[in-house]
């Protein structure tokens, strides 16, 4: 009985509003305009962090990278001659780290050389990651095929590739291809495995896990290539000597991994003179794009509720010059018995019926945006529940808050200098 | 002060003014548009005030119909003395036991004739279909049978006159009220509406009428005359 009654209520307001097509839809514009646009931000916004905070997740939350960089000063020197070039970790590092560290549970080198490499008919230069067995815990990924670097291979010293995906496939390797020769530089080296390729990157971290990846025991890696490496570029070669490219670490618990990086950090200084090393902390990333991510919706929660507050007296104005043009309509109400209440319940449910009707159109126009740009930038945006349902509880909000003025003023009205109005 | 008491049916009233005073204060100046007035309504009677312009009658109306409350005295509706009564405690007495009629017809534009009869009964709460039956036997009533679906705007002054009346009916009133009800139409169409009136006090309805015009208040059973507030004399009594 009460509910088939609100919905005469509704009816009747909507009847009303109709009566006024073209002053209803433009009362309800800034609404729309204001709805839409917040959920159109929202679902860019949260698409945009979300990718952010998945990359970040992939790194490892409970990790420290440790990449080695040429040291600045060291930059300008091997443009003008040859010069080799020496920094970055050393097997030293790496085995003080592994070993001093309590909070330190795994860890995983990488030495880095790029290599042209053959199977068969095809080359392809190789970004060849020398490592341990603990890189595929550190960085899991999915197996293909086959199998990744065991104890075995690293105490036999065995020269075992494994493969990533993309590169296995521009070298026409598949599951047939495990048990056969590739030849990286002058070296044959037996395909053992194909794992999935996924980047993990965020900021100016970057996990060796390329499309083009070989991995194989780091033993091995240094005996056949050295740590001395030659590249030649814009004419002049240029010889740098690297022991270890990266070491990434896993710490036991998400609350060691601050401190833990701290402590690195001052052992390393102690033994580098120069800062040829940088130490990443996806966790310190994540908390940093989680507290952009906050700071960002802060800032598009203002603009929202600008927008939609300039919606709201757009109504609320709207509403008074209703109320003043309908006070006979009020005064007849009144006299006939309606009570102040069931006025104000009148226009407010107008009111409401406005703002949410202009909220559901926001709501349509904030869904096709996204949708736009998705299909025209590729773009990743995300529509959550919450991007849905509050901008349409706001708008109802928006309704009541901005509807009451204008209806306890219709209340007020006098009904006998409401009959006698003109 | 005149004090036209009139009791025609024994002890039994319905309205009772006593010392009833509507001061209205314009600045410095005040208008008295009631000044202690006494005055007792039986049930089914059927009046007519009269008076001069300005002499207070609307402003009789207003009172009487619980619109407005009074300056000073009482208001006795139905033995209960109203001049307590809340704001909404007056929209119920409104809404359950007085209808009113109007000179210009006030019905609400954008509503349906049918619409306009049934708001009563939709702030009593009841049922659409009963409200629709209900709002075509009064249409029938009044000869508006086949003109439910128009628009007030689409009908002659007699016609929304009509559905005035039947909105007044809605509610099964105890007193209507009606105020110069034939103000604005031909003399033909208001004695019409007069016939109306007439039946529904045959029918027991007390009935309270403003007029200026003679022929239309001979039609009551008594002529109440006004003057600057106060109730000069009461004609008739013989029904
Ligand atoms: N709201 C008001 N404010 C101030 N004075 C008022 C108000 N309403 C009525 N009056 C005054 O009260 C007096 C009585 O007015 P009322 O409307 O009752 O007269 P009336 O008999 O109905 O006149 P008419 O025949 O012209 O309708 C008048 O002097 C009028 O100016
Ligand atoms: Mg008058």
């Amino acid at each position: 009985m009460r509910q088939t009654r609100l919905i005469r209520n509704i009816a009747l307001g909507v009847e009303n509003l109709l009566l006024h097509k073209l002053r209803s839809f433009l009362t309800m514009l800034g609404i729309v305009f204001g709805v839409g646009s917040v959920v159109a931000m929202l679902s860019v916004g949260e698409g945009a962090s979300k990718e952010a905070l998945e990359q970040i997740r992939k790194l490892g939350s409970n990790n420290i990278i440790i990449s080695s960089v040429k040291a600045v000063e060291d930059e300008s020197m091997t443009n003008t001659r040859i010069f080799m070039s020496v920094y970055g970790l050393t097997y030293e590092d790496y085995r003080r780290i592994s070993e001093s560290f309590k909070n330190v549970q795994k860890t995983a080198p990488a030495k880095i050389i790029r290599k042209e490499s053959r199977l068969g008919e095809r080359s392809l230069e190789l970004r060849v990651v020398g490592t341990t067995p603990s890189w595929f815990e550190l960085v899991p990924r999915d197996i293909i095929a086959g199998r990744v670097l065991t104890n075995a291979d690293v105490e036999k010293q065995a020269p075992v590739a494994v493969l990533t995906e993309y590169g296995a496939r521009r070298l026409l390797a598949a599951e047939h291809t495990i048990g056969q020769t590739l030849r990286i530089g002058g070296d044959s080296f037996l395909i053992v495995g194909i794992v999935r390729s996924e980047s993990g990157q965020a900021g100016n971290i970057q996990i060796p896990d390329q499309e083009v990846d070989a991995y194989i025991p780091i033993e091995v890696a240094r005996r056949y290539f050295g740590d001395i490496q030659t590249r030649v570029a814009a004419g002049t070669r240029e010889r740098e000597k690297v022991e270890l490219h990266q070491v990434i670490l896993q710490i036991d618990s998400s609350e060691h991994v601050e401190p833990t990086a701290a402590a690195i950090e001052q052992m390393l200084k102690r033994f580098h003179k120069k800062k040829d090393y940088t130490i990443s902390v996806p966790l310190a990333l994540l908390k940093q794009a989680e507290a952009t991510k906050r700071r960002f919706n802060i800032v598009l929660g203002s603009i929202a509720g600008i927008s939609l507050l300039v919606g709201g007296i757009g109504i609320m104005n709207i509403m008074l010059a209703s109320v003043t043009e309908r006070t006979r309509e009020i005064g007849i109400r009144r006299a006939i018995g309606a009570k102040r209440r069931q006025i104000i319940f009148q226009f407010l449910i107008e009111t409401v019926v406005l703002s949410t009707t202009g909220g559901i159109i926001g709501l349509g126009v904030g869904i096709f945006i996204p949708f736009v740009i998705t299909m025209v930038s590729g773009m990743a945006t995300v529509l959550t529940l919450w991007g849905i349902l509050l901008p349409l509880l706001i708008s109802m909000l928006i309704g009541i808050l901005f509807g009451l003025y204008p209806a306890i003023h219709a209340a007020q009205v006098d009904p006998i200098i409401a009959l006698r109005h003109e | 002060m005149s004090s036209g008491v009139s009791n025609p049916k024994g002890n039994s009233e319905i309205i009772r003014l006593t010392d009833a005073w509507k001061i209205y204060k314009m600045g410095r100046q005040e208008v008295k548009a009631l000044a202690g007035v006494n005055a007792s309504f039986a049930p089914g009677s059927f009046w007519a005030i009269m008076g001069p312009s300005g002499s207070g009658k609307s402003t009789m109306m207003n009172i009487l119909g619980c619109l407005d409350r009074l300056t000073k005295g009482h208001y006795f509706f139905d033995g209960q003395d109203i001049s307590t009564f809340s704001d909404d405690e007056l929209s119920d007495l409104r809404l359950r036991r007085i209808g009113f009629i109007f000179q210009s017809f006030n019905l609400i534009p954008q509503l349906t004739v049918q619409k306009n009869i049934e708001l009563p009964l939709y702030y009593l709460g009841w049922d659409a279909r009963r409200s629709s039956e209900r709002a075509q036997y009064l249409a029938e009533q009044v000869g508006l049978a086949e003109r439910l679906n128009h628009r007030p705007t689409e009908l002659s002054g007699g016609q929304m006159q009509r559905v005035a009346i039947a909105r007044a009916l809605a509610n099964d009133p105890q007193i209507i009220f009606a105020d110069e009800p034939t103000g604005n139409l031909d003399t033909k169409t208001g004695l019409q509406i007069l016939d109306l009136l007439q039946k529904l006090n045959e029918n027991g309805k007390t009935i309270i009428m403003v007029t200026h015009e003679p022929d239309i208040a001979a039609f009551a059973q008594y002529q109440m005359h006004m003057r600057d507030g106060q109730i000069e004399r009461i004609d008739g009594g013989i029904g």
